[in-house]
């Protein structure tokens, strides 16, 4: 854990779950596990908002918790997910990929899970009814079956998945076995290790609920119906068949999907949007049968793609041979050729793609921050490997002097090393090579915790703006407030003009601007997740397969 | 190297052949390199589409949704602040906050918060024990007394003196029965100042519900 992943954690879990849960868990960070009366010692802050802020925190999957790791009564021990809290600012896009692909219900069903932390499959389905009955026109309404299909099939893609269920040990761990909780608990294995979602069976399968009904609306205006909606939840103790079954959103599963898009896409760019289908019918057909940290999908045989490519795409056999050696022969090497037989057997190199489309960053980043020129002998050395100062100066073809500008400032941000190879074992200069080179992945982490701290500084700088004009904000909410309950008790137009002219002219602008501002900032930090997402993904898949 | 002038050629070779030259070299580099240095290259816009226009919404959406759901926790402000006025309003917007309770299958069973009503009922059924057993005593110490003065009875030759004081005994056990009544009434203050520690600031919290709820 970097002191950059440490700061953008915390403001993450401060904008989100408030400054108390922030402090906790900044903390838990820093410190490793920890057991609760440390916690409570090194935070200072009462017993109840403590054990709230664990509550929040365990609720999200931010914190994990390990009963008896120091042997049998040894206290409960916290520890806190760097990851997990991370996973806060790529939310936008898990909401928006369930939405292209599950529709507004997939959407409204990951958004649901994802501000709970996890929920019950009926509760959820319940929520995500009303929520889009509301839109709905008047008289018209969802049926919760409907909800319930789209929620079946996000869990059958492995969207969705089981919370892993508390093991054995995490029972016997009460007090007193007369008041255990659960009689039926599933019998977990119980080890020390804390239990992973895939660790048990049936992890993916939905249980029988029984939800009759359809999404109701909720009508603010009326008071009575208000508070009739407002004790409907407690009053509402049916039993739905899945108590106890929790489901959360499987991340791992969502980047797998974001990892083939990122491939599907950089090929339509490079080459064109035929071949991109075609790349995207291998990888769905190889969806089911690879592993999710494969390096490579499973062989394909040219006659079984061509069999599964999508009806709308006339491409004929020769045409689609035609394709595929271009893709096998293109320098990014994201199709690569295992065999002969059956036509060629082909397959999708992931560790190769997600390695070029680092390095085609790490490039891009040079380029925008040190010229086309720097960025050319930073290509010339990934190439090249190794290189003295004046091969470097004669192949990149730039003037000495430059070039050694250039060199340097890259060395000195850490872009390249410097190795030295001495011929005698004094290291004397005039018997020592001095070779420059660029490490790929030490680059691309390097890259990463800037891109941490660049996102912790975009969050930082929407705070100080928005503090900035905090008066002038909390203005504008206020007459946005008159306005909606002058309209709802039907007040005259001049009236609402009236109210509306409060904000004069140039607060309008500075509102505006403000506005302006922010949209940038959110959306700034919204892409700097996915530069942030490939290099992850990059270094994740170079750390499996070295190992 | 050992005996050359100081100043002049500290090499012992041609720097020339690494090409180090002269006039050839960057200007060396004083002390840190500033806070905000000029960038030379601007940054590329944002892209922009309706993708990324969607995805900004969201997060917005998803923030303002996240600071109203309770497992946003606030620090208690000071209620002796005077009600503002912008408050009044906001508060409209910001009532669906709901109660949260979580599964505490799920949890470790120490970040449950401890019942109230649990704890009167404990406090109740110890305060009962007490008070029995104050009674036992004072029965056993009457049964004593009695015990005694019914030995004294035995002892004594059978006098006039002795049936008065026998009367007198008995009306001394009926007043001593009405006595320990009262004490057992009046008596409170033995039980409140008995503190087995488990009352502790059981009333100050009254922020505590029945409830485990958030």
């Amino acid at each position: 854990m970097t002191v950059q992943e440490v700061r953008l954690c915390g403001l993450l879990l401060q904008e989100h779950f408030g400054e108390v849960v922030e402090k906790v868990g900044t903390l838990m960070l820093k410190n490793g596990a920890q057991n609760l009366r440390t916690i409570l010692h090194e935070t200072g802050m009462s017993v109840d908002l403590v054990k709230k802020s664990l509550c929040v925190l365990v609720q999200h999957g931010a914190c994990l918790f390990i009963s008896g790791r120091k042997g049998p009564g040894s206290p409960t021990e916290y520890r806190a997910s760097c990851d997990q809290i991370l996973r806060i600012l790529r939310y936008p896009r898990y909401i928006y990929t369930a939405k292209t692909l599950y529709g507004d219900t997939g959407e409204l069903i990951i958004e649901e899970l994802l501000q709970r932390g996890h929920m019950t499959m009926s509760s959820t389905v319940k929520k995500v009814a009303d929520r889009l009955t509301q839109n709905m026109e008047e008289g018209r309404s969802m049926d919760y079956s409907e909800v319930s299909s789209a929620f079946s099939s996000l869990v059958e893609t492995h969207f969705l998945q089981r919370c892993p269920q508390l093991g054995g040990a995490a029972m016997k761990e009460g007090t007193a076995p007369a008041d255990a909780v659960t009689p039926a608990a599933p019998a977990a294995p119980a080890s020390t290790a804390p239990p992973t979602a895939e660790s048990f069976s049936d992890c993916y399968k939905v249980p029988q609920v029984t939800l009759i009904g359809r999404g109701k609306r909720q009508l603010a205006s009326e008071d009575g119906e208000d508070q009739r909606n407002a004790k409907r939840p407690r009053m509402d103790s049916e039993v739905h068949g899945d108590e106890g079954i929790y489901w959360q959103v499987n991340f791992e599963r969502f980047h797998l999907h974001f990892r083939d898009q990122a491939i599907i896409t950089a090929v339509a760019n490079k080459l064109d949007q035929t071949s991109s289908e075609i790349v995207r019918t291998m990888l769905r057909m190889s969806e089911v049968t690879t592993s999710p940290s494969a390096t490579c999908t499973k062989p394909l045989s040219a006659n079984e793609i061509f069999r599964s490519l999508p009806a709308g795409y006339n491409i004929s056999r020769p045409i689609l041979d035609q394709y595929l050696t271009l893709l096998v022969d293109d320098p990014m090497e994201f199709v690569g050729k295992a065999g002969e037989s059956g036509g060629g057997m082909y397959v999708v190199n992931m560790h190769k793609a997600l390695t070029n489309l680092a390095r085609a960053t790490l490039e891009s980043v040079v380029q925008e921050r040190f010229g086309s020129r720097s960025a050319r002998i930073f290509r010339l050395l990934l190439r090249k490997r190794h290189l003295e100062q004046k091969q470097v100066e004669d192949f990149a073809m730039i003037p000495a002097k430059e070039a050694k500008d250039m060199l340097y400032t890259l060395l000195s941000q850490n872009l390249v090393q410097l190795q030295e190879v001495p011929k005698t074992p004094d290291y004397a200069p005039s018997r020592t090579f001095y070779l420059y080179t660029v490490n790929q992945l030490s680059t691309a982490r390097m890259l990463l915790q800037n891109c941490y701290k660049t996102v912790a500084n975009l969050m930082e700088r929407r705070l100080f703006e928005t503090k900035d004009s905090k008066r002038l904000l909390e203005k504008s909410q206020r007459i946005e407030a008159i306005l909606a309950s002058l309209q709802a008790s039907g007040a005259e137009p001049e009236q609402l003009t009236e109210v509306e002219e409060m904000i004069t002219a140039p607060e309008k602008q500075q509102l505006d601007a403000l506005r302006l501002h922010i949209n940038k900032l959110d959306s700034a930090e919204n892409q700097v997740d996915e530069t942030i997402f490939l290099l992850e993904s990059y270094i994740n898949s170079t750390a499996t397969s070295a190992s | 190297m050992a005996g050359r002038g100081r100043g002049v050629g500290a090499f012992t070779f041609n720097i020339e052949a690494l090409g180090i030259g002269r006039g050839s070299m960057p200007e060396a580099r004083v002390g840190p390199s500033p806070l905000f240095p000029s960038t030379d290259f601007k940054p590329v816009p944002l892209k922009a589409s309706e993708d990324e226009d969607y995805m900004l919404a969201l997060k917005q959406e998803m923030r303002g949704t996240m600071q109203r759901l309770p497992h946003n926790i606030k620090l208690q402000s000071n209620k002796s602040e005077v009600e503002r006025y912008t408050e009044r309003y906001l508060k409209q917007s910001q009532t669906e906050d709901e109660e949260w309770t979580p599964d505490w299958k799920l949890f470790p069973r120490e970040l449950m918060p401890k019942k109230k009503q649990s704890r009167a009922k404990t406090a109740g059924t110890k305060k009962k024990t007490v008070k029995i057993a104050c009674k036992d005593a004072a029965d056993v110490l009457t049964k004593l007394d009695e015990l005694a003065k019914k030995d004294n009875e035995k002892s004594d030759d059978e006098t006039e003196k002795k049936k008065t004081g026998e009367e007198d005994g008995e009306d001394e056990v009926e007043a001593e029965d009405f006595e320990e009544e009262d004490i057992e009434e009046d008596n409170d203050y033995i039980e409140s100042y008995f503190d087995n520690g488990e009352d502790f600031a059981a009333d100050s919290d009254d922020n505590m519900d029945g409830e485990a709820t958030y």
